[in-house]
């Protein structure tokens, strides 16, 4: 059985979650910066009354940052301790690849991608990222 | 009538509720072991907790029904009719007994030993009433003793309905007695019954519901009599039952007395999660009221505004009322505390009495919670540590029973908890040399410690005084838990101790988490929220003026706060952003545990309200803040952490910690006060209680307004009348200023402006010196600083003012 993954663009890439982890995408939010969190971070933002913590994923997948003309788009997915937001360049569709055209990610991939990256999958002309939303979130607990 | 009994009556209506379901059910199902045994433990708790109380009937009567469960649990008897029957009438007997304990505050008298010998005769037979020549005579008594309920039900429904129904119900029971096989004794009983119901009922009017059933009762009297000759045993007992319930319908009130609810209608138990999310429901309300009032006020529409101001209300009315659904006293924690003193004192040889004051303080039932352990704590504390042997004390010249003195009591939205013993002590000298037998301290760096800060060492972790460790304490583990739980609640705890005299431990914490006072500042264009538990005072700090300036010791900067070194921290760089300079300092001075220190922020903004949320794992990580809230305008704004904030600096418990004039004191018994300290034109000070302060105001002279000869300043939306203070005690003799120098109170609703001459200081003063120099508006007269001072009495002196001028002035204060 096939499964629909929530894809969006980051950088040159494309990246699926499955979308049944995906709670709401929101366009720019008003976030509040948090000082001496760490760089991953990009701020608190209020949602409908509920304090959810905004998770730079450029900077948690270590990719070159984002210029300012990129609009930034909130992907927020749920996690078991909570929302979390994933701020991204642009929101994709919802893809429903064949189980077939899954792989795992290859080795010559950067291990802090490959850490968060739990397969790749070939769709036409492009690479889809199916990123491990939890572990994506998991940022600065030992800070 | 007492709370163990109420809430007892509560619960066992719900248990008994419950026991019916359970026995109707276990008939269908009888060999249900789980049904069994929850039938047993109800009833079981039911007859503890009556012999707890003292209400022998329903011990006794739930004791035989519990011997006949427990049979029938364990499979030595199965499950039949009879027992079903007599259960349920058991509990209907129960039920009644409550219903008496409800209403007289005590069992009424009432014969059930016909009940208790079915139960009994049923435990003896293994659960079939025995068929005997009575067998017959025993079923129809036992339809008797039905159908005389139905009647007393069926009766007692005329009072409060038409007279119709009840006349047809007994014709239902009629008729189903007509089917009964037919037996001479039954027969005979029948008869009789039917003409004491048919008579009952038939000459009943809603009016006289007595006169019918005390027929009933004479004619059941009458069959009792036939039935005995017949057949002289359980029948006869049973028809005697049957009796006296109609006796007890007759002789009772038939419906409970008016204006007095039932108890179990008058209280619900609500799950404890669902107070939570309503409390965090109404925490979000208030949140989007801030948001929309914040609005309302910009867009300059009168309608909005007055539906924004009713919203304001019922919000806040709504807020405190959901906050009043988790208050509980504090007695609820306390009550536990005398059994711990009376135990632990026996065992040590010691006499001690606990006394109790401000029993009735409520506090959210989280905190309670919270501050359950810890009081405890410091309680067996106080007894192991604090008070002394008799003899000790004796030869000490004291009395032989010490004294343990629990005090709570709420004070600007926190409530205060005081545990005082009138016990020996602690000894500074002892905690300093043992701080540096533990290492905590060096012989230099102990020798340096201040009064306050060798107390405090009590909470280091490891640190015990006590020579021998004992079952009850000594192991050095506890103090710091205690601060540890407390702190986490968002308390503080202090220590003072007279040696000698005894120890007092002071806790301060918040009413509620939910919603919190905090004042919002700010630092690189954003706003941090402090919750207002830790603020102390604010302070202004003009550059190149000629007050009192920031000054740095090895480049540590300090301020000096009334002659005390104030150590400040910057936010900004806590916060490990780029330094600025504004030009003016403002220093918000927060007390962080045992530590007072000064924290430079940006600017400061208003205090408000705020709700406290949970930060996301990822910034656990980061313990500077302590949540974070939505303010008004519907941005997320972090809390700071007065305790971490004072740790991350770097800041050590060492001497110069202290700032104010409260640590020059050790506690004495008499009565404190924070004071303005104001100055009077002619030199003279005044002392205004600086509870009844709401600010200070400097207002330029052409402000002043006159309204029938009283001066008065249009301020905050309202009116307020000015009094010159000088003018009231009769100084004169200066040349008028410019500006004016306001201390704006409040009392009794009604603000009032002082103007006075000068603002000198702020004091924790002891009121010990009081003199009778009463000379109207003022309280007395108290050495503040080795200087007399006059108090101002607020109430007083808005008294004396003109009424015209204390017109109401609503928006004032909101």
């Amino acid at each position: 059985m096939s499964h629909q993954y929530c894809t969006f663009h980051l950088a040159d890439h494309l990246f699926g979650v499955p979308v049944e982890t995906v709670q709401e995408v929101l366009r720019r939010q008003e976030t509040t910066p948090v000082p001496l969190a760490s760089p991953e971070i990009s701020g608190l933002l209020n949602l409908r009354g509920q304090i959810v913590t905004a998770v730079d994923l450029r900077r948690r997948l270590d990719l070159p940052v984002a210029s300012d003309d990129v609009s930034a788009i909130n992907v927020v997915v749920r996690t078991p301790e909570g929302a979390v937001s994933l701020i991204v360049d642009k929101i994709g569709d919802v893809l429903e690849p064949a189980d077939d055209d899954f792989e795992p990610a290859p080795d010559t991939v950067p291990q802090s991608v490959r850490d968060l990256v739990t397969s790749v999958c070939k769709l036409d002309g492009q690479l889809m990222l199916v990123l491990d939303t939890e572990l994506a979130v998991t940022v600065g607990k030992a800070a | 009538m007492d709370e163990i009994v109420q809430e007892f009556l509560v619960e066992s209506h719900e248990n008994l509720d419950q026991l019916d379901q359970d026995l109707i059910s276990l008939e269908r199902d009888p060999a249900s072991r789980e049904l069994l045994s929850s039938i047993f433990r109800t009833l079981h708790t039911i007859k503890g907790t009556s012999g707890f109380l003292a209400f022998h009937q329903l011990e006794s009567i739930t004791h035989v029904g519990e011997s006949l469960l427990s049979r029938l649990r364990d499979g030595d008897m199965v499950l039949t009719a009879d027992t079903t029957t007599a259960l349920l009438d058991m509990v209907d007997a129960v039920r009644s007994l409550l219903g008496d304990i409800e209403q007289h505050g005590a069992e009424a008298p009432r014969d059930y030993s016909a009940l208790v010998g079915r139960l009994e005769l049923l435990l003896q037979t293994g659960g079939v009433l025995p068929a005997t020549a009575a067998a017959p005579a025993a079923t129809a008594a036992a339809t008797v003793a039905g159908q005389a309920d139905d009647a007393v039900a069926g009766t007692t429904a005329t009072v409060v309905e038409e007279p119709a129904p009840a006349a047809a119900e007994p014709e239902a029971t009629r008729s189903r007695k007509k089917a009964a096989p037919a037996d001479p004794v039954t027969e005979a009983v029948a008869a009789e019954v039917d003409a004491a119901l048919a008579a009952g009922p038939a000459d009943t009017d809603a009016a006289a519901p007595s006169e019918a059933l005390a027929a009933a009762q004479v004619a059941l009297e009458a069959t009792a009599t036939e039935v005995e000759q017949a057949a002289p045993t359980e029948a006869s007992a049973l028809v005697g039952a049957a009796v006296a319930q109609l006796a007890d319908a007759v002789a009772g009130p038939a419906a409970p007395e008016e204006g007095r609810r039932a108890i179990s209608d008058s209280t619900i138990r609500v799950d404890v999660e669902l107070l939570d999310s309503l409390m965090n429901l109404v925490g979000e309300l208030v949140l989007t009221r801030n948001q929309i009032v914040q609005r309302a006020v910009a867009r300059d529409d009168a309608e909005l505004l007055s539906s924004t101001h009713r919203l304001n209300i019922v919000a806040g009315e709504l807020q405190e009322g959901v906050m009043k659904t988790r208050m509980q006293p504090i007695d609820n924690v306390w009550s536990k505390l005398p059994r711990v003193v009376r135990d632990l004192s026996l065992a040590l040889g010691k006499q001690v009495n606990v006394v109790m004051e401000g029993k009735d303080t409520e506090l959210d039932k989280t905190i309670l919670e919270a501050v359950k352990d810890p009081l405890t704590h410091l309680v067996r504390n106080s007894v192991d540590h604090g008070v002394e042997t008799p003899e000790a004390r004796v030869a000490a010249g004291k009395p032989a029973e010490g004294t343990l003195l629990l005090r709570a009591y709420h004070e600007g939205g926190q409530v205060n908890i005081e545990i005082t013993d009138d016990g020996a002590g602690i000894d500074p000298e002892k905690l300093r040399r043992k701080a540096v037998e533990k290492g905590i301290h060096t012989a230099e760096s102990a020798a340096r410690l201040g009064e306050r800060e060798l107390l405090n060492l009590v909470f280091a972790p490891g640190f015990s005084t006590a020579a021998a460790v004992t079952n009850v304490s000594g192991r050095g583990v506890g103090m710091d838990v205690v601060k540890t739980n407390i702190e986490k609640i968002g308390g503080l705890i202090d220590l003072s101790s007279v040696p000698g005299r005894g120890t007092t431990a002071r806790i301060k914490i918040p009413l509620t988490l939910a919603i919190i006072p905090a004042l919002v500042v700010t630092a690189d264009e954003q706003r941090y929220a402090i919750p207002q538990v830790n603020l102390l005072e604010l302070v202004r700090v003009e550059h190149g003026s000629t007050g009192p300036q920031v000054e740095h010791i090895h480049g540590t900067p300090v301020f000096r706060l009334r002659g005390n070194l104030l150590p400040l921290v910057y936010l900004r760089e806590q916060l490990e952003q780029e330094p600025v300079d504004t030009g003016t300092t403002f220093i918000v001075v927060l007390q962080a545990g045992e530590r007072q220190f000064g924290l430079v922020v940006d600017d400061i903004r208003d205090t408000e309200e705020i709700v406290v949320k949970p930060l996301g794992t990822q910034l656990r990580g980061v313990p500077l803040f302590a949540g974070a809230t939505i303010m008004g305008d519907g941005r997320v704004v972090l809390i700071l952490d007065a305790v971490n904030l004072a740790e991350r600096a770097g800041m050590v418990a060492d001497a110069h910690g202290s700032a104010g004039a409260t640590q020059t004191h050790t506690t004495d018994d008499s009565e404190r006060a924070s004071l303005l300290l104001l100055g009077l034109a002619d030199g003279r000070r005044v002392g205004l209680p600086l509870a009844s302060v709401d600010r200070l105001e400097v207002l330029a002279l052409q402000q002043v307004e006159n309204v029938g000869g009283q001066e008065v300043v249009q301020y905050r939306g309202g009116i307020l009348p000015l009094v010159r203070l000088d003018s009231v005690y009769g100084a004169y003799g200066h040349t008028e200023a410019e500006e004016l120098q306001v201390v704006v109170c409040s009392s009794e609703g009604a603000p009032v402006g002082f103007v006075v001459h000068e603002i000198v200081d702020i004091v924790d003063a002891a009121l010990s010196v009081r003199s009778g120099l009463d000379t109207g508006g003022h309280l007395g007269s108290a050495v503040v600083s080795d200087r007399v001072t006059e108090l101002v009495d607020v109430a007083h002196a808005v008294r004396s003012l003109d009424p015209a001028a204390l017109a109401p002035v609503p928006t004032y204060g909101a």
